[in-house]
């Protein structure tokens, strides 16, 4: 199907059928149960996961492809939310012109960045793309929020390009020449796709049951099919292959009478154009812009979604991304009083022993479980979530030995 | 003239910490080959042991005022630190005034065993792994130390200050015979600094004048050679690591009154000196001390209003904005040598 | 007029000068082997051929054309493919994917950005690498992971990575270091083999005598960076100057 392999198709179809029933899959707890807090099937969160995905299966195509680790992919990520932010304020709240900009502006940063970045490899490039988004995070803060035509008539300090710390909003004054500065009811308008609003949404209550489906979800998930569908047409390749022979040994590529450079400079924009799609998304969902997006932090981010998904896996990237997003958002929720409600059945002492166990590990502490499931990734799973998954379906599936052996499936990129 | 020199002086105190950082990172990465992230971690735990030393020390006990009541007509209760009870008031007052340097003696030991417990437990194992899974798994390492301090510590910066005898500020500008109070620069900072060129000296100088220094040295130099001569590398290893973590350790330590521990100091310093390395040419070790110092120096330059005024937002991007610069015209950094990290 | 053409060709490290006039002829369809002492200036001269180094003074030509100042993916579409030492391949690949990227580096020439269509769509690539792969034996191994073969293997694999790129002129760089007799047996074989299906012309730089008077047309002694003598390996093998550097050599 669309010019995919057998297999490649099989893991496109489970991956469309994941973000289609996602608000579902993700709420398999009834909404009045004590586990409902672990229901992550709400249009905010489920956005997270696709747009970070996207983040995700982009910086893939770099790191996971040619084995360039870089330190400063959420500069791109900050480049087209702030791109998407001026479209909004100056032409329409349509998200796809946003989305167009953050992608052709992010791209043009990552030509920039790439070219220089580009002459050096192993650490010295993770550093130097380091030392270009700490810049660009700098600039963001404070250079180019530098007051440039003083507060607007609403009295609200919009500052300079960026807004600075505070970041950049939206406010009632804002042009929009081809759309309507307020609206009707003298509100900001909400970013939408030729009339649908990103916040619509409808809720289905099957019994216990409640599911949400929003508009801002499925537009932002098919956008993110559309990313993966790409990807793994890039992997496939012969671009792809091109870029796999420079992470194994770039020195007999470069004897093979092929320069690697726009090879690596090619894949680094591809990686680059997805960063700014996913900073453009995040802002169609939530119209804000701050510095902090690009901090090295938000780079960091990214490196811990792809190596724990699976680092140069199709679909790797994707759960990571899910997985961090996860424990960031539910994790994180979990406070002492939960704990002791989960651990009230036990005797007094042990109750009390259990929630000082495990309080350091969830509600603020979730960072402290990130680290460790990341270093345990690393140490014993270089091959992330996926060689996980493989791993556990090698140990059920002995007798299915043969499929090892199709002619074109025996390679490393294997899901 | 005198601004000058009061940057330089500012720039000192950032540049010895970012070169005592930077000088462990590259030690580490000379003699092992790995490039540890969790290093900023280690100046991190250095500070919370002043922090920590400085808690143990004020520890007291409830002792009722003789003679004094309360309004309620119950005895007057007074904390006593227990340093008090055992060498008196005055001694205990001037023991916990001094915590911080105290602390050196206490964050020794400390460094030494977790650095010790990282080599053997931790980095070993990534000796043969790519660069990328050793930079990945210190990371993380990183990610996990800082939390644990953040669950014991809490988020906030927790002041440790120094001794009462360095408190005050040191006028150079009387000193050089200009006008007086336009050059102020703390005593601590002095110490500090002055500490730094000690612990730098004591690196070089036992590399330099043991024998176990030459074998790390010739180590740097040509790590197969070393392997093959039959020397017990390993041991060699572990304890180099617990040098130059222990040198983050005390970096940390006399750092704590310069700028409050933080959970997070650890990552922020880290960025930086990995920077301070690359620029100073991976496995340099005097390429660490002098980039430390010069990029110190100038991002304390690059503060001053009057360069600020001309190019805003300069400061925060100074040492990056050198760092490009200079990896781009000297690929190996500034005194770097052919085929560090290249592949 | 020889396909690669060395005149008076200089090196000099430092204090050290590796090569110094060296003038060089290798004709076409030969297989001149290069050999000389440990120091003498092998690899230097290999790496000023191939891009690597460039020539303090001297000039180096293949087919008329300088290959001075040009990078080594330049003169590897000029029609040069090296050989390495130990066996540079693409660990990572399975040998079928190692050897369709020079078929694709040898199609497209300069970057080509083939980022849509996929690689299991190039009937043309995958027939021309299976043909190699036929030619050194090795169709039966190409789904295997690079990484998990021989050393053998490898050496055949990066023989057929380097021919299925039609070169003119094949530089081996000591093709059979480190290996046992019977690979090394095997190594010449397949060399010649090679050479004989085709025409190509082959540079061998050898430290093993074997090697060399099993299958050299031409012996170019190389001692202390400037060549000794240039003559047929019957000639070469009496010759009283290459003892004498060999015999130097062994003294020490």
């Amino acid at each position: 199907m669309l010019g995919l392999s057998a297999k490649d198709t099989r893991l496109f179809l489970i991956v469309i059928a994941m973000v289609a029933f996602a608000p579902f899959l993700m709420n398999p707890f009834p909404t009045d149960s004590a586990m409902a807090q672990f229901n992550a099937g709400y249009p905010d969160l489920m956005q997270r996961f696709v747009i970070f995905g996207i983040f995700a299966i982009g910086f893939n195509i770099l790191f996971g492809l040619t084995g360039y680790l870089s330190f400063g992919h959420a500069a791109f990520l900050g480049v087209g939310s702030y791109a998407a932010m001026w479209v909004f304020k100056l032409l329409g709240m349509n998200v796809l012109p946003a989305l167009a900009l953050s992608i052709v502006l992010s791209g043009l940063f990552a030509v920039v960045i790439g070219y220089v970045s580009l002459r050096r490899s192993g650490i010295y490039f993770s550093i130097l793309t380091l030392a270009f988004a700490m810049m660009s995070y700098a600039l963001a803060y404070s250079v180019l929020a530098a007051d440039m035509d003083g507060p607007d008539q609403q009295g609200m300090l919009q500052k300079g390009l960026t807004g600075g710390e505070t970041g950049l909003q939206l406010t009632l004054s804002d042009p929009r020449v081809l759309g309507q500065s307020t609206t009707a009811e003298g509100n900001i308008p909400v970013p939408n796709l030729f009339g649908i609003e990103m916040r619509d949404a409808t809720e289905l209550v099957l019994g216990n049951w409640a599911f949400t489906f929003s508009a801002g979800y499925y537009i932002a998930g098919v956008i993110m099919l559309i990313a993966f569908y790409i990807s793994i047409r890039i992997f496939r390749s012969p671009f792809g292959l091109m870029l796999q022979a420079i992470k194994t040994n770039q020195t007999r590529l470069n004897y093979t009478g092929l320069n690697s450079r726009p090879y690596t400079l090619a894949a680094f924009v591809i990686s680059g154009m997805y960063a700014g799609l996913a900073g453009g998304l995040m802002v169609a969902m939530d119209p804000l812009a701050g510095p902090e997006r690009m901090f090295w932090t938000a780079s960091g981010e990214v490196v811990l979604m792809t190596i724990l998904g699976g680092v140069g896996t199709l679909i790797g990237p994707v759960l990571g991304a899910g997985a961090i997003k996860y424990m960031e958002n539910i994790l994180s929720k979990i406070n002492k009083d939960t704990l002791y409600e989960w651990f009230s059945f036990m005797p007094d002492g042990l109750e009390g022993l259990l929630v000082t166990m495990v309080y350091p590990f969830v509600g603020k502490g979730w960072h402290l479980t990130l680290g460790i499931i990341f270093m345990l990734v690393v140490i014993f799973l270089p091959g992330g979530l996926v060689e996980g998954g493989q791993r556990i379906r090698g140990l059920f599936g002995r007798k299915k030995k043969t499929e090892t052996d199709t002619p074109d499936g025996a390679k490393s990129p294997a899901e | 003239m005198d601004a000058i020199i009061l940057q330089i002086l500012n720039g000192l105190d950032k540049g010895s910490a970012y070169a005592l950082i930077a000088l462990g990172l590259t030690l580490i990465f000379g003699t092992l080959g790995v490039v540890n992230f969790a290093h900023g971690a280690l100046f991190m735990i250095g500070a919370f042991c002043a922090v920590t030393l400085q808690r143990i020390l004020a520890l007291s006990h409830e002792v009722a005022v003789p003679g004094e009541t309360d309004f309620l007509g119950n005895p007057l209760m007074r904390n006593v630190p227990y340093v008090y009870d055992w060498f008196g008031e005055a001694a205990g007052q001037t023991i916990i005034e001094w915590s911080v340097p105290l602390a050196l003696l206490f964050a020794i030991p400390i460094m030494i065993a977790v650095g010790v417990i990282m080599e053997r437990g931790l980095i070993k194992h990534f000796y043969k792994r790519p660069h990328a899974d050793q930079i990945l798994v210190t990371f993380g390492l990183a990610i996990v130390m800082a939390e644990l301090i953040k669950y014991w510590f809490g988020a906030n910066p927790i002041p440790a200050p120094a001794p009462p005898a360095f408190t005050g500020s040191f006028d150079f500008g009387a000193a050089l015979g200009m006008d007086p109070n336009t050059i102020i620069y703390p005593y601590w900072r002095l110490v500090y600094f002055g500490f730094a060129a000690v612990v730098i000296a004591a690196v070089f100088a036992f590399l330099q004048f043991t024998t176990f220094g030459m074998v790390v040295r010739a180590g740097m130099a040509d790590r197969e050679t070393v392997g093959l001569l039959g020397i017990d590398i390993d041991k060699r290893f572990t304890i180099m690591f617990a040098i130059a973590a222990c040198v983050a350790g005390v970096a940390g330590v006399m750092y704590a009154p310069i700028n409050s521990p933080n959970y997070h100091m650890g990552m922020d310093f880290l960025v930086l000196s990995f920077v301070v390395v690359v620029v100073g040419g991976m496995g340099s070790l005097p390429g660490a001390v002098l980039a430390g110092f010069v990029l110190g120096i100038l991002e304390s330059f690059a503060s001053m209003r009057e360069v600020i005024e001309f190019m805003p937002g300069i400061n925060q991007v100074v040492i990056y904005l050198a760092a490009i610069i200079i990896l781009l015209t000297r690929p190996r950094g500034l005194l770097g040598r052919k085929g560090m990290m290249e592949d | 007029m020889g396909i690669l053409e060395i005149k008076n060709v200089g090196k000099r490290f430092g204090g050290l000068q590796a090569l110094s006039e060296v003038n060089l002829s290798v004709a076409e369809n030969t297989v001149h082997a290069i050999i000389g002492p440990n120091g003498a200036g092998k690899s230097t001269l290999l790496n000023c051929l191939v891009g690597k180094l460039i020539p303090d003074t001297g000039s180096v030509t293949f087919q008329g054309q300088s290959l001075l100042g040009r990078k080594p993916h330049e003169i590897n579409q000029l029609g040069v493919s090296r050989v390495f030492q130990t066996p540079e391949i693409f660990a990572d690949l399975t040998v079928m994917e190692n050897v369709m990227i020079p078929c694709f580096a040898h199609r497209d020439g300069a970057f080509k950005m083939n980022a849509i269509g996929s690689v299991a769509t190039q009937g043309d690539i995958k027939t021309q690498a299976e043909a190699i792969l036929e030619d050194v034996n090795m169709l039966d191994k190409r789904h295997m992971h690079a990484s998990s073969m021989s050393r053998g293997d490898k050496r055949r694999l990066e023989m057929a990575m380097c021919l299925v790129q039609e070169p003119k002129l094949l530089l081996l760089d000591e093709p059979t270091a480190g290996m046992a007799r019977a690979d090394t047996n095997n190594t010449i074989d397949l060399l010649k083999e090679i050479k004989e299906k085709r025409d190509i012309t082959m540079a061998i730089i050898e430290h093993d005598m074997h090697v060399v008077f099993s299958m050299a047309e031409r012996i170019t002694v190389l001692a202390q960076g400037t060549p000794l003598v240039e003559d047929t390996p019957d000639n070469i093998k009496g010759h009283p100057k290459v003892r004498e550097a060999y015999l130097g050599e062994a003294q020490v």
